[in-house]
């Protein structure tokens, strides 16, 4: 697809090079030519200098043949008068970041009156997945499908675990949970495991099912699966304002540490249930004395990566149950994965994945769409959800008959309320939403599972 | 400077040749002549070589600016050092120095030639030469870039070490299609000029090796009079799609994509044009009654302006018992050179431009030292670096010119033959004047000079820096 990103900045670079690994045609539009240069050098795309919001730029940089433009330039504003005026000039599709909270319910609205594809909202989408593991802080990432009520767990194997040893077998058969393990990360390899093989300490791994059946497999193994009843945030920014608005929501108490002023007694002003306290997040006095040793969750979110990680390594050894590290570069992966830190969040990421996952849709709308779509297992695999339509190959047949490709699994299968991990026996309806994870990369709709 | 990733596409590009060298051996085949084994031998080497070199993928990428440069300039040598093989099996060329300087020659369009009597050579030959200029036209590595997977980093960089001009951009998002647009172009306009050839009674063999010489700017011919001995109909076709394959390639895709405005409001083809019309103008004046005819003295100049602007080297006439203003004329186009973006050689009309606007902007702060002034063209402004590098260009131009100059004059010929042969080695040309004129050939060098030569041609195809950079000590460490 010919895809145009206006806004080459964090966000914008990130999309850029998830997009041409995808194999899209992209054109980058940003006013700072020496920041194009630089960042798309090694990048097989075209760069216009140039304002995105001007008719004339869209018109050379081939808005007219586009299929899709997205907008990620600073200001919210700019985005929607970029779209506004795209599809005034071509027939393409249209997808805004807006991120300021005052246009958060207003986003319904905007999309219809504009006519805009996706407005979507990093921070907001970040605090979500944020706030989703203070409510279950075994697990370090959580992905949820068929309107939440399939969740997918990532938890590490910590040292003296029952878990480790398991024999993947006995799941089914020895313990009765309708839970099943999907990825398994071991080393830096991920891989969809069979059935005969065995979890050992140190090793990441994914389970998927029914809420209620995750949290029953977990207590029999002596997990505690309670929600933190109380969580320190420091950096009072976009992301720790919607995750401090989430976490009250569920019922936890929130303190949030803010260096700026003006920020906090605006935070004071909106989230009136939360501690706010003024100061440095980075003073090791103020923490203690806030009592950071006595706080069950941490969530480092100041907008200094290195500040977050620093800040995360010094609360491990001091909260009781979790913490959560923001990092916004994307460069120093592997790096960032050898530190010892708990759960990493990026916001680009899960905005990358909302993308892929609407541009992917795009591609393939005949007899399945991607409902939802993920990057797991330190990002070599992909957990995706279909809606299964008329005259798709794999309705009707016994998952046992079905030729699969290699590296795939049905994970799980929502029929009408009821959540289905299949077996053998099982075959595939139409109006089903199936859950697959496959480690292949190259499956836009649900027939592309089969050889 | 990663070594890996320099072998890999070293080895890519081998492959290349030997399928490449299939050619002229189908050709020596259809002609039933011996010296097409010498090609399948060449071909063979080729692809053991290639094979060997790209048997391993490199596990560190990294295909950066300066890998690009590196790999172009060590790669056109590789190449033509190989390519140069099959003239010494058939003995055609018997000396392998005269060889390479034949073969750069001819990879590098500059189609200066070493034999004094091309019509005994054997077709499979005469195609390889004539082969050569369309592979060296647009670029080899051009064509790779498409085909080569990407090796961290960006195989653009390939592209900018071999493309001509100051500014190396692609025209489509992705390189692939970019090639793709490139090749189209260049390979429908060759097939338009060979269709033409054919219905003014050419034969294919040499509707074909004209056409290559003619599309890629070379000037190897398979006659001793060049194109002198064709029918005007002949002449006026090579002479205009010469001119058209001048022109900077991004007209072509703006046209193709319906931008009329755009394309017939390029300020490089406009100079360019307007150069021609100039120059043909004041050498029609100054010929006076030198030919027979109005119409035939109008032919000659456009042929002869035409090819030597373009930098071709095809010649009709002795364009060497001219008047000494019309010769004049000549070496200043020869300089000059076709458009950036186009298969021609020479300075450059984009650079002539910067530089004159440069000038004229020098000249502006002098009346109002204060002044802020931006040099733009086609309506957007050319950057600092652009300027810098222009001008950088130009003067490592001249400093190669005149030190080539200067070694070659040890041979103790005349200046003007020493000058011109310099000239139209650096600037892709082929035939100059005096002892290099277009009746005359290049094989009474000596060794020192044709090497001198050699790296001359290169320079000018790659347009200096690649070969620079390949002389620097300093970037064949491993850790710059």
């Amino acid at each position: 697809m010919k895809i145009i990103v206006i806004g080459c900045g964090k966000i914008g670079l990130s999309l850029v090079k998830q997009l041409t690994a995808e194999g899209h045609i992209v054109t980058v539009i940003d006013k700072n030519s020496s920041r194009l240069k630089n960042a798309l050098s090694n990048l097989d795309v075209m760069s216009y200098t140039g304002d995105g919001t001007s008719s004339t730029t869209l018109r050379e940089a081939g808005i007219g043949d586009a299929d899709l433009m997205v907008a990620v330039m600073d200001s919210d504003e700019m985005n929607l008068l970029c779209c506004v005026i795209a599809q005034k000039v071509s027939k393409c599709k249209t997808i805004a970041r807006v991120r300021n909270p005052i246009y958060n319910s207003e986003i319904e609205f905007l999309k219809n009156e504009l006519d805009i594809s996706m407005i979507f909202n990093p921070e907001m989408t970040a605090a979500e997945e944020i706030a989703r593991i203070f409510n279950f802080p075994y697990a370090t990432k959580i992905d949820v499908f068929s309107n939440r009520k399939v969740e997918m767990i990532h938890f590490k194997i910590r040292l003296d675990s029952k878990l480790s040893k398991l024999h993947l077998v006995d799941i089914r058969t020895k313990y009765n949970a309708n839970v099943l393990v999907c990825t398994v990360t071991r080393g830096d390899k991920t891989i969809i495991p069979g059935g005969d093989f065995i979890l050992e300490q140190g090793d990441l791994v994914g389970i998927v099912g029914a809420r209620a059946e995750i949290h029953k497999f977990f207590k029999m193994f002596g997990v505690g699966t309670d929600r933190v009843p109380d969580a320190m945030i420091v950096g009072g920014g976009k992301i720790g304002y919607f995750l401090a608005k989430r976490l009250i929501e569920s019922g936890i108490k929130v303190k949030i540490v803010e260096a700026d002023k003006d920020r906090c007694e605006f935070l004071a002003d909106v989230l009136p249930e939360a501690d706010i306290i003024n100061g440095d997040g980075t003073d090791r006095n103020l923490l203690m004395e806030e009592g950071l040793g006595n706080a069950s969750g941490f969530a480092a979110l100041t907008s200094i990566d290195e500040e977050n990680i620093l800040l995360s390594l010094f609360a491990i050894d001091h909260v009781r149950s979790k913490t959560v590290t923001k990092v916004n570069r994307i460069n120093y992966d592997e790096v960032i994965d050898r530190l010892n830190l708990d759960t990493i969040i990026n916001p680009n990421k899960v905005s990358n994945d909302l993308l892929v996952q609407f541009i992917r849709s795009m591609d393939y709308t005949r007899d399945s769409e991607i409902e939802n779509y993920r990057k797991i297992g330190d990002d070599e695999a992909e957990a995706m959800e279909f809606i299964v339509k008329d005259g798709s190959h794999v309705v009707g047949v016994p998952l046992m008959n079905l030729k699969k490709k290699k590296d795939v699994l049905i994970c799980c299968i929502t029929r009408d309320k009821k959540i289905i991990i299949p077996g053998g026996q099982d075959l595939i309806k139409v109006g089903d939403r199936v859950v697959i994870v496959h480690t292949t990369s190259d499956i836009n709709k649900l027939d592309d599972i089969l050889e | 400077m990663n070594y890996g990733v320099v072998i890999y596409i070293l080895g890519a590009l081998m492959k290349a040749e030997a399928v490449f060298l299939l050619f002229p051996f189908t050709v020596g085949l259809i002609y039933r002549e011996d010296t097409a084994w010498s090609y399948l031998i060449t071909a063979a080497i080729c692809l053991v070589l290639g094979l060997i070199m790209s048997f391993r993928k490199p596990k560190k990428g990294g295909l950066y600016l300066k890998e690009g440069y590196f790999v172009v300039a060590l790669g056109w040598l590789l190449m033509s050092m190989l390519g140069a093989i099959p003239f010494v099996i058939t003995g055609e060329i018997p000396k392998y120095i005269d060889a390479v300087f034949e073969t750069v020659s001819g990879f590098t369009t500059t189609g200066a030639t070493i034999l004094s009597d091309v019509e005994v050579l054997t077709h499979a030959t005469l195609f390889w030469r004539s082969f050569q200029h369309l592979l060296g036209g647009m670029g080899v590595f051009v064509f790779l870039s498409g085909l080569l997977p990407m090796l961290g980093g960006n195989s653009v960089n390939l592209m900018k070490g071999e493309s001509t001009g100051p500014s190396v951009d692609k025209l489509v998002p992705r390189i692939k299609d970019t090639v793709r647009i490139l090749y189209s172009v260049y390979l429908m306009m060759g097939l338009t000029e060979v269709l033409l050839l054919l219905i003014f009674g050419m034969d294919l063999f040499s509707s074909l090796t004209l056409t290559f010489g003619t599309i890629g700017t070379g000037g190897f011919g398979i006659l001793n009079s060049s194109i002198g001995s064709y029918s005007p109909a002949v002449q006026w076709t090579i002479g205009i799609f010469m001119l058209l394959s001048g022109m900077n390639y991004s007209l072509y895709f703006l046209l193709l994509r319906r931008k009329f405005k755009q394309a017939f409001g390029m300020e490089e083809i406009r100079l360019y044009l307007a150069i021609t019309f100039v120059a043909c103008a004041l050498i029609v004046l100054n010929l006076g009654r030198f030919y027979a005819t109005f119409g035939e003295t109008v032919r000659q100049t456009f042929f002869q302006v035409s090819s030597l602007l373009t930098s071709t080297g095809y010649a009709t006439t002795d364009f060497d018992l001219w008047p000494e203003f019309s010769k004049t004329i000549l070496i200043v186009v020869m300089i000059i050179g076709a458009c950036a973006g186009s298969t021609g050689g020479g300075i450059k009309m984009s650079r002539l431009l910067i530089l004159f606007k440069a000038a004229r902007k020098q000249n502006q702060i002098f009346i109002h030292p204060r002044a802020i002034k931006k040099i733009k063209m086609d309506n957007s402004v050319v950057d600092h670096d652009a300027v810098r590098a222009t001008n950088a260009y130009i003067s490592l131009f001249f400093a190669v010119l005149f030190i080539s100059v200067l070694l070659v004059s040890l041979d103790e010929h005349d200046f003007m033959t020493n000058f011109t042969a310099v000239v139209a080695t650096l600037n892709n040309m082929g035939p100059g004047f005096n002892k290099v004129g277009p009746t005359c050939n290049y094989s009474f060098f000596s060794v020192g000079s044709k090497i001198v030569l050699i790296f001359d041609m290169l320079a000018g195809r790659l347009e200096l820096f690649p070969m620079l950079l390949l002389i620097t000590p300093r970037s064949w460490r491993k850790y710059l």
